[in-house]
């Protein structure tokens, strides 16, 4: 009697990664799902804070597509580790601070890990040869096998007969003429592939699934980072990269203003750990206050603050100003008229 | 059968999810968690995590903006 074989797939919540697996389960293997988060990943409700965004599904892409699939799935918090990863990557950033390939080999090497430990034999991914400038080249793809470690139990379905041969294909445990020779940045190949299984709504993520790839997203994570003097950031940091408005008037304070109700909604839980100001007699936005305020820089931000809300327009505007400590302070003052709000404090 | 809680307020998704597969790990079979959210996408996520590992939901409120998630860890009590 044959073993049965045990593949550990990534699965980001992507079409590739979903037909790559579903390429080796139909070859009756038994296949479970792995995905990593990072702390940058972009899913439909971390969109979902803000209200122009209501209409997107809230879903988590990697579980529908297990769910799709009918398989289990592995989601591993691994935000801590990525720091390094960020911070230090081996082959550079992409377009802006997009570490792509030193992002693989880190999941495809976790993925070796947690392949051994759990007495699986081989990993699947959904990679391309050509999909993707930095990660998907041949070149970029051996160093990902070389640098995770993985040997030669790394399988990519879609595109495996453009390669040599790997252990699951040389010793039987998959057909390799039922594997797939994909090349390029098209997708029409992907679309018929999903068609013919049926796969009807998966994800389509416009700009990317990571949100270090999103130029604008880039800046404020640089920004930190010179603010503080300190290539490190925590988990907090990162979401709150995520929403609002960013200004910095100062260099040694940023604003994060609420555009919405739901972003101050979110931002609302970060109150006792940030100085914030609130409109106390009109409609306006939450404000956390991040960094050090020092003499005078209570009133600018509160006019800053005044800026955005109801009352921009009134010649005065009262604000509470709250401490982490709980310490509270009304400020009245002129709302800062917008030729003064100078177009370099936007991060 | 015992009774466990687990806060997940103010974590977005996919840490509600993360944090209920790890508490998940170290019950018996038959035990209740009750996972509490703010995360709107929880609602449908912690389910389908259910759904694929074959928790059982038994309980969904909403409470004042948070969201109480009640599941049953699959096996017999």
């Amino acid at each position: 009697m044959s073993t049965q074989r045990k593949a550990i797939a990534l699965i980001s919540g992507g079409l590739d990664s979903m037909l790559a697996a579903k390429v080796i389960l139909d070859q009756g293997i038994h296949v479970e799902g792995i995905n990593f988060f990072t702390g940058f990943c972009v899913e439909g409700h971390t969109h979902a804070i803000r209200k122009q965004d209501k209409a997107k599904p809230k879903r988590n892409n990697a579980l529908w597509c297990a769910e799709q699939l009918g398989i289990k799935l592995h989601i591993i918090d691994v935000i801590d580790e990525y720091k390094d990863v960020l911070i230090n990557p081996k082959h550079g950033y992409g377009a802006n601070m997009n570490p792509c390939l030193d992002c693989k080999c880190f999941m495809v090497k976790k993925a070796t890990q947690w392949m051994e430990e759990n007495g699986f034999d081989f990993i699947i991914t959904g990679e391309v040869i050509g999909q993707r400038p930095m990660s998907q080249r041949r070149d970029t793809m051996n160093i990902v096998v070389r640098d995770s470690g993985v040997g030669e139990r790394l399988l990519r379905p879609l595109c495996a007969k453009n390669m040599a041969p790997t252990l699951p294909e040389r010793e039987g445990w998959v057909d390799r003429e039922k594997l797939y020779g994909l090349n390029g940045r098209s997708r029409k190949p992907q679309m018929a592939m999903a068609q013919q299984y049926g796969f009807i709504d998966y994800a389509q993520p416009a700009g990317g699934c990571c949100f270090l790839t999103d130029e604008s997203y880039s800046k404020k994570l640089i920004d930190l980072w010179d603010a503080r003097h300190s290539r490190d950031y925590e988990l907090d940091d990162i979401m709150l990269l995520k929403v609002g408005r960013h200004l910095r008037p100062r260099p040694h304070f940023k604003l994060i203003i609420g555009r919405e109700d739901g972003e101050n909604r979110f931002m609302d839980g970060y109150r006792k750990q940030f100085a914030n100001l609130r409109t106390v007699d009109c409609p306006g936005p939450l404000v956390l206050i991040d960094g050090e305020l020092r003499e005078g820089d209570a009133e600018l931000a509160a006019r800053i603050a005044a800026r955005f809300s109801k009352n921009k327009d009134q010649e005065l505007v009262t604000l509470a100003l709250e401490l982490p400590d709980g310490t509270q302070r009304l400020l009245p003052v002129k709302p800062l008229p917008t030729a003064e709000l100078k177009e370099e404090w936007y991060v | 059968m015992s009774r466990h809680t687990l806060d997940a307020r103010r974590l977005l998704c996919p840490l509600p999810v993360i944090r209920t597969q790890n508490a998940a790990k170290k019950l018996a079979p038959g035990d209740v968690l009750e996972v509490t959210c703010t995360d709107p996408g929880a609602e449908s996520d912690i389910p389908a995590w259910c759904r694929i590992n074959g928790h059982e939901v038994i309980g969904i409120e909403h409470d004042a903006g948070e969201l109480v998630i009640t599941l049953r860890i699959k096996g017999a009590p």
